[in-house]
């Protein structure tokens, strides 16, 4: 691929019946960086992720993630992102390590491989002692950090994180934009979905989406004097409120 | 390969450790069997019998001795007008009632011959059809004891609803079930409920669980195949069921004394076909619902249907044609039939093929359903 763009955007559309979930979206991700995809509840952020992930088949427009095809090769691209939805999504009745195992196993790693991640990431994460307790027992905080580290165990090229921090503490939410900053210097794409507003400001470019459309689509700093607002909490209430 | 096994494994780990549904694997099916092979019997025992003696002689005392003495009557009471008697039997506290009229010694001794009047419960008209069986080979064993007493052999004296002795006798010899226990019979279809039930409960509610906590959207976000997501969820399932059928035989053959004519080899080279059916059929359904709700309402109808006309409480022969068509569509039915066959009758591979490849290609039809219907891309 001669574009550095991972994923790149056309037109993309899903509607369900007569209701336009998405509408005709467009926008591009450079490799490495920190993209936010913002919106109000209901905006449509989750839907466009979800035929960006490939779970979820467009109505209509084009899209490319890591340079493969959304229609056509959608196994392509799940070998190369990483995802952590919205719900927790890891096993609450296994252990922290069964689960690193499992998601390491789907992935294809080798058991050396696995073995060596999973010491990685507890050190890093600093879980080692609880590595044999049941994953349903940690504080929610600990669970994001862990199902985000078990997102990027098979090193995907992207990483999709849909709203990682809600309903956590500023102090765990101030450890995950960390986590995600390490994660970008490695070269890892973070495709990011928030409506913490102070955390748009920490992305290197935000997105705004608002009834299924993008309205608006910069760098925190230019969003700001475009729209003459101190913060991008203004940015969002000018744009939200029409 | 190897990704199945990771599935396999986090499965297993799963199932055990889930202390709700331990029991339901291994306890339930075990209370199961031995409370419903003891308790669903076709045997009619226990027959609330009642008389209205209008002789009072040593015939008619006799007679009644006669009814005391079998296993299938208990006799309540001796009503003294018939009266009493029908408003007993309105109520539910008789179910037969014999009257014995006027003259009875009398009338046998003289006119060797004589009636009797027989009135019965038949609300239940196949237990009112045992019952008048029953009460028939009573009588007529009386009846050949009375041609002896009078010393007239000669003569037939015929009384009750027969009418005559028979001159003819007939033995009967009853194949496959020589003792005609009902266990017998009903324990290798219970077992079938047991390794049908729970296999499809497990499997269907499993991967919708899935679907609401939410792993399964993380599941479709990896690379993994359909296939290998499929095999690697239903063959835990396909293992608890032949755990299943083996905790059942196990029982059956420890409680019941349940024969075991046939090969067990055949019995499991059969099972695991017929697991496949159930575990697609499992899978189809959790495919089409959102929540372990639906998954049970939908798997409960259609288990229920399967049970009632599958011949293991009716016989399949006396259901009106279209029903019987319609069986041909119940996988319960072909594995009672092959239990049955084999457990009791020792059928071989041949006997049971038909079964077999009915099985097979419901097996093939129905996880093609499933296949195509599980989407990883919605």
């Amino acid at each position: 691929m001669v574009s550095n763009n991972i994923i790149q955007v056309e037109n993309l559309t899903k509607a369900f019946g007569d209701f336009t979930a998405v509408n005709a979206i467009s926008f591009e991700v450079k490799k490495g960086e920190i993209f936010g995809f913002l919106g109000a509840n209901g905006a449509g952020k989750t839907t466009a992720m979800k035929m960006l992930i490939g779970i979820s088949r467009p109505t209509s427009g084009k899209a490319t993630v890591a340079g493969f095809d959304v229609y056509k090769n959608p196994d392509a691209i799940k070998k190369n992102i990483g995802y952590m939805s919205q719900k927790f999504a890891l096993y609450d009745d296994l252990t922290v390590k069964e689960n690193i195992t499992f998601y390491g196993g789907i992935y294809g790693l080798s058991r050396k491989q696995i073995k060596e991640k999973t010491n990685q990431l507890l050190e890093e994460l600093g879980l080692q002692k609880i590595v044999g307790e049941l994953v349903g027992s940690l504080p929610l905080g600990w669970k994001q950090k862990l199902s985000f580290s078990v997102a990027l165990l098979h090193e995907p090229k992207i990483v999709f994180l849909d709203e990682p921090t809600g309903g956590v503490d500023p102090i765990t939410r101030r450890q995950f934009w960390e986590m995600i900053y390490k994660t970008a210097h490695n070269g890892t794409t973070i495709f990011v979905t928030t409506h913490y507003m102070d955390e748009a400001e920490y992305c290197d470019r935000v997105s705004i989406m608002v009834d299924g459309k993008i309205e608006a689509l910069d760098t925190p700093k230019k969003l700001k004097e475009q729209f003459k607002a101190k913060t991008m909490n203004d940015v969002f209430l000018k744009l939200a409120r029409g | 390969m190897k990704t199945i096994r990771y599935i396999i494994q986090k499965e297993f780990k799963q199932i055990f450790r889930n202390k709700g549904m331990l029991p339901i694997i291994f306890v339930l099916p075990l209370l199961q069997l031995v409370i419903l092979s003891n308790a669903a019997t076709f045997e009619i025992k226990n027959i609330k019998f009642s008389y209205i003696d209008n002789d009072n002689t040593s015939f008619s005392r006799a007679l009644i001795d006669k009814f005391e003495a079998s296993t299938y009557f208990n006799v309540v009471s001796n009503f003294p007008s018939e009266k009493i008697a029908s408003s007993a039997m309105l109520k539910g506290d008789v179910d037969v009632i014999l009257e014995i009229p006027n003259n009875f010694e009398r009338d046998l001794v003289k006119d060797k011959k004589t009636n009797l009047s027989v009135i019965i419960n038949a609300i239940d008209g196949a237990t009112a059809g045992v019952e008048n069986v029953y009460i028939n080979q009573i009588v007529q064993g009386f009846n050949k004891n009375a041609l002896v007493e009078l010393m007239q052999p000669s003569v037939p004296i015929a009384i009750g609803i027969t009418n005559k002795p028979k001159s003819i006798s007939s033995i009967t010899s009853f194949w496959y079930n020589e003792t005609l226990n009902y266990k017998t019979f009903m324990v290798p279809g219970i077992l079938v409920l047991l390794v049908t039930m729970i296999t499809l409960f497990l499997a269907g509610m499993n991967i919708v669980r899935e679907k609401e906590i939410g792993t399964l959207e993380q599941i479709n976000v990896t690379p993994i195949k359909k296939h290998q997501f499929i095999i690697g969820k239903l063959f835990p399932f396909w293992i608890i069921g032949f755990g299943l059928l083996t905790i059942g035989l196990i029982i059956s053959k420890v409680i019941f004394d349940t024969p075991i004519v046939g090969s067990l080899g055949l019995i499991y080279f059969y099972t695991a076909f017929y697991l496949l059916v159930i575990l697609g059929m499992g899978l189809f359904i959790s495919n089409f619902t959102d929540t372990q709700q639906q998954a049970m309402f939908i798997a409960w109808f259609f288990v229920v249907i399967f049970i009632l006309m599958s011949g293991l409480f009716t016989p399949i022969e006396s259901m009106p044609m279209w029903a019987q068509y319609l069986t041909e569509f119940n996988p319960i039915k072909y594995f009672v039939e092959v239990m049955r066959m084999v457990m009791l009758k020792g059928a071989d591979f041949t006997d049971i093929l038909p079964q077999l490849l009915k099985t097979l290609g419901y097996a093939i039809i129905m996880n093609g359903l499933a296949v195509w219907s599980y989407k990883k891309t919605s």
